[in-house]
Order: structure tokens, then C-alpha cells, then sequence
């Protein structure tokens, strides 16, 4: 691994992605999406007494149908890299305390999944691991439990608010195998652009997604058109849109083969989700399902995925700060 | 019945829900402050004697919004305070909305016991 | 597009890229459904009054049967899509105050019937009932020191 730029490292042997695995909710299952993940359930509880509970199995369920399909003993297994959005990260250490592999609890808001894969890439390159497990979850209704209403409250959701996807995705990274590959990567600085509205998520985060973008086609030489195409995590349409402009007003037009997993995943219209997806799950599902596919079937040969965060929560909201974001850039080639 | 009543109870509580929608969405308050807003508001105006005008006006169109459950705080400590004195600012708002207060609190626990929050589906 | 220089830029472009909640379409739900409730209530009180009831007992229970109806429905999983529609016309009716203590008690069951459905219970009403109840004393206590009515009626 060598760093070029300013934060940029590519990777001299690429870390292959061996095999990933997807679960998804009921809401996820009536989306654009649903035929590329693993397994839809029917019921948000998925037959568990609590939301919490619920995520854990999600976690354990895609943790140990990643490992099934990658053809890897789980003894053979040197680290799990694994976070969600729960409260001291408990949906990814209860999901994981049976599997008996040193795990590494993560935190980057909605960016943990490309966090996990960044911190996997490295122990793998730098020879401290063979194989490493990446894993992040979100669920619906944990997490508006956490940081907004009960879920039974009759409140309007402004048309800005986005819906935290109900899912769990992983990935099993290993030093050798045929593909697709983790070539370079990018984790970005906090940005705050001093948006203090929790209802706009993506618009407190589309500066930082800017930010790692330019800084990650500045370090490589690499222009948007190097890539089939560009994804990122849960800006949603509205900072979608924004990420758009603010990339363009930098020079860099990605206006033809840039999307967002949070606008991808739902039906704006049918679903009524407004600006779109959010959540750990949302970018983890996505990838783990639709692009993983994609690449397998040479639709896309090199994809830069871009998972952002909003770094707050309730209590910070409540104190009147500003919401910082955070995006980490990660590019796979087959 | 008095339908006209009936009819001036609609309008007036249309009003009142009005006032509070264009807050929603002009203030980005969220619900728990525009409750807290209504309530206050109520109270004041029921302990300037205001309020009663609207109720007289309106009945139900006045006495159901949270401006109403405000009022009937605020002239319940203000009843009992002719009756029973100083210790009649303490007891009495609570007494004269101990209905409400008491019924949503048993309700909810029953709640509780018998049903599962469902995710929307729409 | 220029590059965006400060967050003041920044929040007046987001302000302008974010589309606006429907207003005209959620001040005509919460009107038709909030005057509808308070209709609702008033009808109830004419029946009370029917069977002989005094005014203060009839909109005690015009009060109680609307928190009925409002815990029931947010039980059986209803009240959060009328409140989606109608948005402060079932909010700010006591049908709000009614879900807002149920729906917490509900989704906190999970953490047990003490510290879950008992604490939990008040998340959102609770402050409703601290400004109110605070409200009230006040203006009972200042009730005896200017005798408020009469000075204002006069």
C-alpha cells in the first residue's frame, strides 16, 4: 500500500472481496432493489421480542451467510470490522459475540460499512490478517426509537427527512482471489457546513462527500469518468442533488454515472420515503447486493462507492450543534 | 342538538389545528413544543378570563384543542383558590383536568399490555 | 455554480434546495379533521348533557372518551396514519395528548413495565403537563395576590 496525495492510498496488491450477503426488511422488500439481496423478511420483528433483537439477527444472519457463501472456515477468519447506529454499537457486538472471531467494533455513522472495508484493507495488506469479515446494519424502527418518535406517534414527516433502511450487509475480504478487488481508498475529514436541521440530513452531509471526492480525484490524477460508475451512501435526492452541484462548482462533472444507494433503494413516489434511504444498512445492502452483482457480471468494471455519515445524535441536536459529516471513499475494480 | 353549534365547534377547531399546521411547517418546532406552546397559551388565556369567551362561542370547538386543556387548568386553580385558598393554586388545575390526564395515563398502559407498534406502511 | 465560501451560502442554497412541506394541502387536512374531532366532541356533550349531566362533568367526559378513542385507535396501529394526513388536526386536539402518552408506552414495552412502559410513558407529554401544571399554579398564585379577573374584566 502506497499513500498518494493527501489521503489517498492505493493498494499494491488489491484486497479481493471473496463474497458478500444481504438482508433486508419488509419496506426494502417492496422497493426497486429487492430482487438483488439475499433474503427480504416479511415482518420487522423478524419472530424476535424487540426491534434491537431483531438487528442483532440481522447481523448474525448476514455475517454467517457471507462467511457460507465466501467457502471460508470460520476458524480461518482473522478479524471482524462490524458497527451499526445502536447505542454503543450492541446490534453488531450481541449479532457477532457467538462467532468466535476477534472483533473490532466500529463507529462512522452511516460510513461504517466503507469504514469496516477501508480498516479490513489494511490489516490484510499490512499481513496482520488473511481474512476479514465487514459488516454494518441499521433498522427502521431501532433507530427512530433512538433518535426521533415512537413509531406509533401521529407526526408529519418533512419532505426533506429520509427512512433508515431495515438491513444488514457484509462482506468477506481475503488476501488472494479472483475478484472483484479493493484497489484504492480515501477516508475523509470531518466537514460541518453548520446544518442544524436533523430532518436534512443529506444536505449536512453532502459537503463532506464533496470533500472526499475531490480529495480522492486530486490524489489519484483520476477523473469521474475513470469510473463506471460512482455511488454514495444515504445522501438521498435531496443532497444527491446537492453533491451534483457542489462537486461541479469544484470543476468535477459526475452528473452521468453518479448515483445514491438511498435514492436507489426505494420508489420516492409509492413508497413514500421523501428525500430517500438512510442508515449503515442502506449503503451495506446496496452493495452488498446490486453492485456486488453488477461487477460479477462485468456491468461495471471499476465503481467508486462513497459511504457518508452524519456524525451527531439526539442529545447533540438538543445542545443546538450543527451536524458534521463524514464520507469514506473506497474503489473496486474487477 | 343545537346543530349551529355543532357547526361553529368544527370551524372554530379547524381553526385552532390550522394555526398549528402553519407552525409545523413554517417553524420546524417539533410536536412536544407546539403542545407545550398550545397548552401554556391556554393557560394564560384562561387565567385573563379570555378563554371562556371562546368556549361560550364555540364549546367543544374550544374545550378539545390543547389551548382548551390549558384553559381548564388554569380557571381550576383559579376556582379553587376562591374555595379553598392558597392551597387552591396547587390542587386545583390538576383536579380539574384530572379526567383527561388520568384517562390517557390508564389508557395507555392498557395499550401497552394488549398491542405491538407496527411499522408504517405507507 | 460558484464554490460555496460560508456555511451562511451554504444554508441559504440548501434553504432553496430543499422543497417545502405541502401547506395549503396540510392546513386544509388538519382543518376539515380537527374541526371534525372537536364536532365529534360536541355531539358527545349534547348526549351527556341529554342524560343530566352538569356542563363541567359533560366536557370531563367529552375529554376522556376522545382519549379513549384516540388510545384505541393508536393500539390497533391507526392513529399514526391519520396523524400523518391530518398533521396538527389530530395533534393538537387531546386525541395528540392521548397518543402521545400511548405511543411511547407501546414502543418502550420492550424495556420492561418500570423503567419501560412506567418512565417511558411521558417522553413526549410529559412537558406538556410540567408547562401546564406550572401554568396554572401561577396563575392561581398570582390570582391571589391581583385577583387577575376582576382587574382585567372590569
Amino acid at each position: 500500500m502506497k499513500k498518494v496525495g493527501k489521503q489517498s492510498y492505493m493498494l499494491t496488491n488489491p484486497i479481493n472481496i471473496a463474497s458478500t450477503a444481504s438482508i433486508v426488511g419488509p419496506k426494502e422488500k417492496e422497493g426497486p432493489l429487492h430482487q438483488f439481496f439475499d433474503q427480504c423478511l416479511e415482518d420487522e420483528f423478524w419472530g424476535e421480542p424487540s426491534w434491537e433483537k431483531a438487528e442483532s439477527k440481522l447481523v448474525k444472519e448476514t455475517v454467517n451467510m457471507a462467511i457460507a457463501k465466501s467457502g471460508i472456515a470460520s476458524s480461518d477468519i482473522d478479524f471482524c470490522f462490524a458497527g451499526d447506529l445502536l447505542n454503543q454499537c450492541i446490534a453488531s457486538s450481541f449479532g457477532l459475540r457467538e462467532t468466535n472471531i476477534p472483533f473490532i467494533g466500529l463507529f462512522g455513522a452511516c460510513s461504517t460499512f466503507v469504514e469496516s472495508m477501508i480498516v479490513a484493507s489494511s490489516f490484510i495488506d499490512g499481513d496482520f490478517a488473511t481474512n476479514a469479515i465487514c459488516s454494518a446494519s441499521s433498522h427502521f424502527c431501532s433507530a427512530e426509537k433512538q433518535f426521533r418518535f415512537p413509531l406509533e406517534l401521529g407526526n408529519q414527516r418533512p419532505p426533506s427527512s429520509q427512512w433508515t433502511v431495515t438491513g444488514a450487509g457484509s462482506a468477506i475480504l481475503t488476501k488472494e482471489g479472483t475478484g472483484p478487488y479493493i484497489t484504492s481508498f480515501t477516508p475523509g475529514k470531518i466537514v460541518d457546513m453548520g446544518i442544524k436541521d436533523a430532518n436534512n440530513m443529506g444536505a449536512a452531509m453532502a459537503g463532506a462527500a464533496e470533500d472526499t471526492l475531490v480529495s480522492h480525484f486530486k490524489d489519484t490524477g483520476r477523473k469521474p469518468s475513470y469510473y463506471d460508475a460512482i455511488f454514495t451512501g444515504d445522501l438521498g435526492h435531496i443532497g444527491k442533488d446537492i453533491l451534483i452541484d457542489l462537486a461541479s462548482s469544484k470543476g468535477y462533472n459526475i452528473r452521468a454515472n453518479y448515483n445514491d444507494c438511498g435514492v436507489l433503494m426505494f420508489d420516492k413516489e409509492k413508497q413514500d420515503t421523501h428525500s430517500g434511504g438512510s442508515g449503515c444498512g442502506c449503503i451495506a445492502t446496496v452493495f452488498s447486493g446490486y453492485v456486488y452483482q453488477m461487477l460479477q457480471e462485468q456491468k461495471y468494471k471499476k465503481v467508486l462507492m462513497i459511504a457518508t455519515g452524519a456524525l451527531m445524535n439526539s442529545t447533540s441536536s438538543q445542545q443546538g450543534e450543527s451536524i458534521p459529516g463524514i464520507a469514506h471513499a473506497i474503489s473496486i475494480e474487477i | 342538538m343545537d346543530w349551529f353549534m355543532i357547526f361553529k365547534a368544527f370551524i372554530v377547531g379547524g381553526i385552532i389545528c390550522i394555526i398549528g399546521q402553519v407552525l409545523i411547517d413554517k417553524t420546524k418546532l417539533t410536536p412536544a413544543r407546539i403542545l407545550v406552546t398550545y397548552v401554556t397559551l391556554g393557560a394564560i388565556l384562561g387565567g385573563l378570563g379570555w378563554y371562556k369567551y371562546l368556549i361560550d362561542f364555540a364549546g367543544c370547538g374550544a374545550t378539545v384543542p390543547l389551548t382548551g386543556f390549558g384553559n381548564l387548568l388554569a380557571k381550576g386553580a383559579i376556582t379553587e383558590v376562591e374555595s379553598n385558598g392558597f392551597i387552591g393554586a396547587f390542587t386545583g388545575g390538576i383536579k380539574a383536568a384530572a379526567g383527561g390526564i388520568a384517562a390517557a395515563i390508564f389508557f395507555g398502559y392498557i395499550a401497552s399490555l394488549v398491542s405491538k407498534p407496527k411499522i408504517k406502511k405507507q | 455554480m460558484k464554490p460555496i465560501q460560508s456555511k451562511e451560502e451554504y444554508q441559504t442554497y440548501v434553504d432553496q434546495k430543499t422543497p417545502n412541506s405541502p401547506i395549503i394541502k396540510n392546513c386544509f387536512n388538519a382543518f376539515w379533521v380537527g374541526g371534525l374531532i372537536c364536532a365529534l366532541g360536541q355531539i358527545i356533550f349534547y348526549f351527556c348533557q341529554m342524560r343530566g349531566m352538569d356542563e363541567t362533568n359533560s366536557y370531563t367526559v367529552v375529554s376522556m372518551l376522545l382519549v379513549f378513542a384516540s388510545a384505541f385507535l393508536t393500539a390497533l396501529n391507526i392513529f399514526n396514519k391519520i396523524g400523518k394526513f391530518a398533521g396538527a388536526g389530530s395533534l393538537i386536539p387531546i386525541t395528540g395528548f392521548a397518543n402521545s402518552i400511548v405511543s411511547p408506552a407501546m414502543e418502550y414495552k420492550s424495556e420492561g413495565y418500570v423503567m419501560g412502559v412506567g418512565a417511558k410513558m411521558f417522553t413526549v407529554a410529559g412537558p406538556v403537563l410540567v408547562y401546564g401544571i406550572s401554568t396554572s399554579i401561577l396563575v392561581g398564585l398570582i390570582y391571589i395576590l391581583f385577583n387577575t379577573q376582576s382587574l382585567i374584566l372590569v
